[in-house]
C-alpha cells in the first residue's frame, strides 16, 4: 500500500484542480466586473430607467442579483466545452491537424448513452429505480457513451487519417470534414431506420431534475430563487474528475510521457522505441472517451439531442481550444471555461443592456469574435507557445 | 468473369429501360400527379409525415371519380426538410413535371412563401393544410389557397386568452422564422393593447442551452411565457424554465401542437400554471366529420394522427375535386394548371372532414376555426387527448 501511495504523483492530481479553480474564479471575477461596470454606466442612461420601469430595480441591482446564477450556468457549459476541447487539442498536439469529426464523435457518445437509457426506460427499469440505482444507470450510460465514442474515434483514425499521414496537411483536414458529414448522416439513417425519430429525449429519472435551493432574493416586485440543479453538479463534477484523470495520464505516467514524446517529435520518438501508431491511436481513444462522456452529460443537462447536436458544441469547443492555444491541454481547459462564461454572460445581460435590441440570440457573436481576435493578435492562443512550423 | 457479369448487367439495364419506356408511353396521356411537400425527415417530420399520410389516404378513398374518368392519379411526395432552400428546389422540380396539377403542402410558412413563388410563376395550384403566416395569401396569388386560419388572428387569440387568464406581464420568445416571429409579433401587439406588460421579446435559434435566455425571464417572473415557434424548441425551453423555478403559465402556438412536445417537456408541461397553445387545427376528434378518418388512419398506419393530418386529407380532397371539375369542363381530358387553379377558387361550400370550405378572393377560407388547447398529460401517446378550452370561428381580417 505504502509502495503504491509512493508511486502516485500527488502534485499532478492537485495541480489541475488548482488550475480549474483559478480559471473558474478568475474568469467569473473578470466577467462580473465587466458586467457590473457596464451596469453602473448604463444605469445613468435611458436603459436604467427602462429596467426601473419593468422590474422596479436599478440595473446595478438587477445585475448583482442575477450574477450568481449566471456564473453557475457559465461554469456548467464551460466544463462541457473544456471536455470536448481537450479532444481537439490532444489530436492537434500529436498530429497537428484539426479533427473536425470530433463533434460527431461527441454526438455518437450522446446517442449511445441516451438510447441505452431510453431502452432501460421502456423496459420499465428506470421509473422505479432507487436513487443509487439511478446513479448507477447514469454512470453506465456515460461509460457506454465513452466506449462507443472512443472506439469510433480509433476506427476513424485508422480508416480515414492514418492512410493520409504522409500527405499535405490540408488532405486529412478535408478527410475529417468528410467523416463528420458521413457520421451525421449515419446517425440520422440509423435513428430513422430503427426508431423513426429525429429528436431523442433524455428520459426523466432519479433526482437529476431536482434543484438545490440556496435562497430567495427579493428583486422589486418579484422574487428570484437561486440554486443549482443536481444535473449541473453532476456535469461539473464528472468533467472535473475526467480532466484530472486525463492530466494525470498525460503528465505523470509512462504512456503520457510517450504521448508527449510523439507530440514533440514523431520520428525521434519512434527511434527511442515508442510505437508511434499505437500512441496516436491511444490519443484518439482518450479524446473519444472524453468526447463521448461530454456527449452524455450534454444530453443529461439539455434533454434533447438530434443527429446534428454535435455541430455547435463542437465548433465552440474548437474555438475554446484555439482560444487557449491549440495543442496545449491547460489552454483547452482555460479556453472552455472562458468561452462558456463569456457566452452565458453575453446571453444573459445583452438583452437587458441593449433594451432588447440585441438579445441572447447574438451570444454566439462573442464566441466567434473571440476566435477572430485571438487569431489576429495572439495566434498561438492564450497559453500556447509560438512554435516554428514543423517540417 | 467480370466481363460476362458486365454484359449481363448491361442487358438488364437495357431491358429495364425498355420496360420503363413502355410503361410511361402507356399511361402518359391520362396520367395526373398531385405533389405533397412537407418535412418527411428532420426534426419536424412527426407532423410532416402525417400531412403526407393524410393526403395519401384522401387519394385512396376519394380518387375514384377521377379513375372512372380514365385518369391515373398518383401521389408525388416531396421532402422539404422544413428548409426554405430545399422547398424551393423541390418546387422547381415539381413545376417542371407537366403531370403534376396540384401541390398539397408545406408545414412551415417560411418554406411555403418562397416555394409558392415558384408555383405562381407556372400557374400551379397550391392548397396549404397548415401555413398560417398572413403573407401566404396576402400576396394575392390565384394559385395559393389555405384551409386554416391566420397568425394575425391566432396571435390575437393567444393574447386575448392570456388576458382572460388574468395575465399582467408576459415574456415573448420566438424562433426567428417567418412563422414564429410573425405570430409572436401579433401576440405582442395585441397583448400590449390589452394592457399586458411585455418584459422582453427575444428570438433564438438555440435548441438546447436556454440558460442565458432564461436569466431575464426568471428575473422578470412574468405571468405568461409565450413562444412563437415549433414544439421541439418550445418544450425544451419550457422544461428548463420550470427547472429554474418558473411557476407561471406557458403559452404557445400551433407549431407546439405535436406529441414531441410532451416527449421533451414531460411533466413540466402540466405543473405550475400549465401549458396552453392556440391552434388553427384542433385535435382530429373535435371535428364532426373525422371519426371515420381517425379509425381509418389508425388501421392503416398503426398510430393516432398528428395535428394537420386531417387537414392534409382535406387539402388533397379539394385538389382532387378541383381537378375533376376542371377535367369535366375540358371534355374529360387532362385540364390545364390554370383551369385547376380557377376550379379550386370556384368550389363553394366544399364538404371536407374539418369543415366546409369556400375560399375568398385571396385564398383564405371565408371562416376559420381557432382553438386554445391545454396540455393534459405528460405522456406523448396521449397528446390527442389534450383538452380544448376555447373554440372561436373568425373570418380572416380584411
Amino acid at each position: 500500500m505504502k509502495q503504491f501511495l509512493k508511486r502516485i504523483n500527488f502534485y499532478e492530481l492537485v495541480r489541475p484542480v488548482g488550475q480549474m479553480l483559478t480559471f473558474s474564479v478568475g474568469s467569473a471575477v473578470c466577467m462580473s466586473v465587466i458586467a457590473v461596470v457596464l451596469a453602473l454606466i448604463l444605469d445613468q442612461t435611458y436603459i436604467g430607467a427602462d429596467i426601473m420601469e419593468k422590474y422596479r430595480v436599478t440595473l446595478f441591482t438587477y445585475t448583482m442579483i442575477n450574477l450568481p446564477q449566471v456564473v453557475i450556468d457559465g461554469l456548467t457549459i464551460g466544463f462541457v466545452y473544456a471536455a470536448i476541447a481537450l479532444g481537439y487539442t490532444m489530436v492537434y498536439g500529436v498530429l497537428e491537424f484539426i479533427n473536425f469529426a470530433h463533434s460527431e464523435i461527441f454526438a455518437v457518445g450522446a446517442f449511445v448513452g441516451v438510447e441505452f437509457l431510453i431502452a432501460l426506460g421502456s423496459a420499465g427499469v428506470l421509473s422505479g429505480a432507487s436513487l443509487p440505482m439511478a446513479y448507477a444507470y447514469l454512470t453506465l450510460a456515460i461509460f457506454l457513451g465513452m466506449l462507443a465514442a472512443g472506439g469510433l474515434a480509433v476506427t476513424v483514425e485508422r480508416v480515414a487519417y492514418r492512410p493520409l499521414r504522409g500527405a499535405s496537411r490540408l488532405v486529412p483536414l478535408i478527410s475529417a470534414i468528410g467523416v463528420s458529414f458521413l457520421l451525421q448522416d449515419v446517425i440520422r439513417l440509423v435513428e430513422g431506420v430503427t426508431t423513426g425519430q429525429f429528436n431523442r429525449i433524455f428520459p426523466t429519472f432519479g433526482n437529476f431534475d431536482a434543484r438545490i435551493i440556496f435562497g430567495k432574493l427579493a428583486m422589486g416586485a418579484s422574487k428570484i430563487t437561486m440554486g443549482i440543479s443536481v444535473k449541473s453538479i453532476i456535469v461539473i463534477v464528472s468533467a472535473v474528475l475526467m480532466l484530472v484523470a486525463l492530466n494525470y495520464l498525460v503528465n505523470a505516467t509512462r504512456i503520457g510521457k510517450a504521448i508527449r514524446a510523439v507530440a514533440q517529435d514523431r520520428s525521434t520518438a519512434s527511434l527511442m522505441g515508442i510505437n508511434v501508431n499505437r500512441i496516436i491511436s491511444l490519443t484518439f481513444l482518450v479524446g473519444g472517451l472524453l468526447g463521448g462522456a461530454a456527449g452524455v452529460l450534454y444530453a443529461l443537462k439539455f434533454t434533447r439531442i438530434d443527429p446534428f447536436v454535435g455541430f455547435f458544441p463542437g465548433l465552440k469547443a474548437f474555438t475554446a481550444a484555439v482560444l487557449g492555444g491549440i495543442g496545449n491541454m491547460t489552454g483547452a481547459l482555460l479556453g472552455g471555461i472562458v468561452l462558456g462564461m463569456l457566452e452565458t454572460f453575453a446571453g444573459s445581460y445583452m438583452g437587458v443592456f441593449t433594451m432588447g435590441a440585441a438579445g441572447s440570440e447574438y451570444k454566439d457573436i462573442f464566441a466567434f469574435s473571440i476566435l477572430i481576435l485571438v487569431l489576429i493578435f495572439r495566434p498561438q492562443g492564450l497559453m500556447g507557445k509560438h512554435v516554428g512550423q514543423k517540417a | 468473369m467480370s466481363k460476362s457479369r458486365n454484359s449481363v448487367f448491361k442487358m438488364m439495364v437495357a431491358a429495364g429501360m425498355t420496360l420503363a419506356l413502355c410503361g410511361s408511353v402507356g399511361a402518359a396521356d391520362k396520367a395526373i400527379k398531385i405533389a405533397t411537400q412537407s418535412p418527411l425527415s428532420g426534426d419536424q417530420s412527426v407532423v410532416g409525415v402525417d400531412i403526407k399520410r393524410g393526403a395519401e389516404m384522401a387519394l385512396e378513398q376519394l380518387g375514384k371519380p377521377l379513375a372512372d374518368m380514365g385518369f391515373k392519379v398518383e401521389l408525388a411526395p416531396f421532402d422539404d426538410q422544413a428548409n426554405p432552400d430545399t422547398g424551393v428546389a423541390n418546387a422547381k422540380r415539381i413545376v417542371s413535371d407537366p403531370a403534376i396539377l396540384a401541390v398539397v403542402g408545406h408545414y412551415n410558412s417560411g418554406v411555403q412563401i418562397p416555394s409558392s413563388e415558384v408555383y405562381h410563376t407556372s400557374g400551379l395550384v397550391n392548397v396549404s393544410p397548415a401555413n398560417t403566416n398572413p403573407k401566404v395569401t396576402t400576396r394575392g396569388y390565384l394559385e395559393v389557397n389555405r384551409i386554416v386560419g391566420r397568425d394575425d388572428v391566432q396571435g390575437v387569440v393567444g393574447a386575448d386568452f392570456a388576458s382572460a387568464k388574468g395575465a399582467k406581464t408576459a415574456f415573448v420568445v420566438h424562433d426567428k422564422t417567418a412563422y414564429g416571429q410573425g405570430i409572436a409579433e401579433f401576440f405582442k401587439k395585441k397583448a400590449e393593447e390589452n394592457g399586458i406588460k411585455v418584459l422582453g421579446f427575444e428570438g433564438t435559434e438555440e435548441k438546447a442551452n436556454f440558460d442565458a435566455l432564461l436569466s431575464p425571464v426568471i428575473a422578470g417572473n412574468p405571468d405568461v411565457v409565450y413562444f412563437g415557434g415549433m414544439a421541439y424548441q418550445a418544450a425544451v425551453l419550457f422544461k428548463q424554465a420550470r427547472e429554474r423555478g418558473y411557476e407561471g403559465m406557458f403559452l404557445s402556438d400551433d407549431g407546439f401542437d405535436s406529441s414531441d412536445a410532451a416527449g421533451a417537456g414531460g411533466a413540466t408541461l402540466t405543473s405550475g400554471g400549465g401549458t396552453f397553445y392556440s391552434t388553427v387545427s384542433g385535435p382530429a376528434s373535435v371535428y364532426p366529420g373525422t371519426a371515420k378518418f381517425i379509425a381509418d388512419f389508425q388501421a392503416k398506419y398503426k398510430a393516432a394522427p398528428q395535428p394537420f393530418a386531417a387537414q392534409g386529407f382535406d387539402s388533397m380532397a379539394i385538389s382532387l375535386k378541383a381537378i375533376e371539375n376542371a377535367a369535366k369542363a375540358n371534355k374529360n381530358e387532362v385540364p390545364t394548371r390554370e383551369a385547376v387553379a380557377k376550379a379550386v377558387r370556384e368550389l363553394k361550400d366544399f364538404k371536407g372532414i374539418t369543415g366546409n370550405f369556400t375560399f375568398n378572393n385571396i385564398g383564405d377560407p371565408e371562416k376559420a376555426l381557432y382553438f386554445v388547447i391545454q396540455v393534459k398529460s405528460p405522456d406523448p401517446a396521449k397528446w390527442s387527448e389534450n383538452e380544448v378550452v376555447q373554440t372561436l370561428e373568425i373570418a380572416p381580417p380584411k
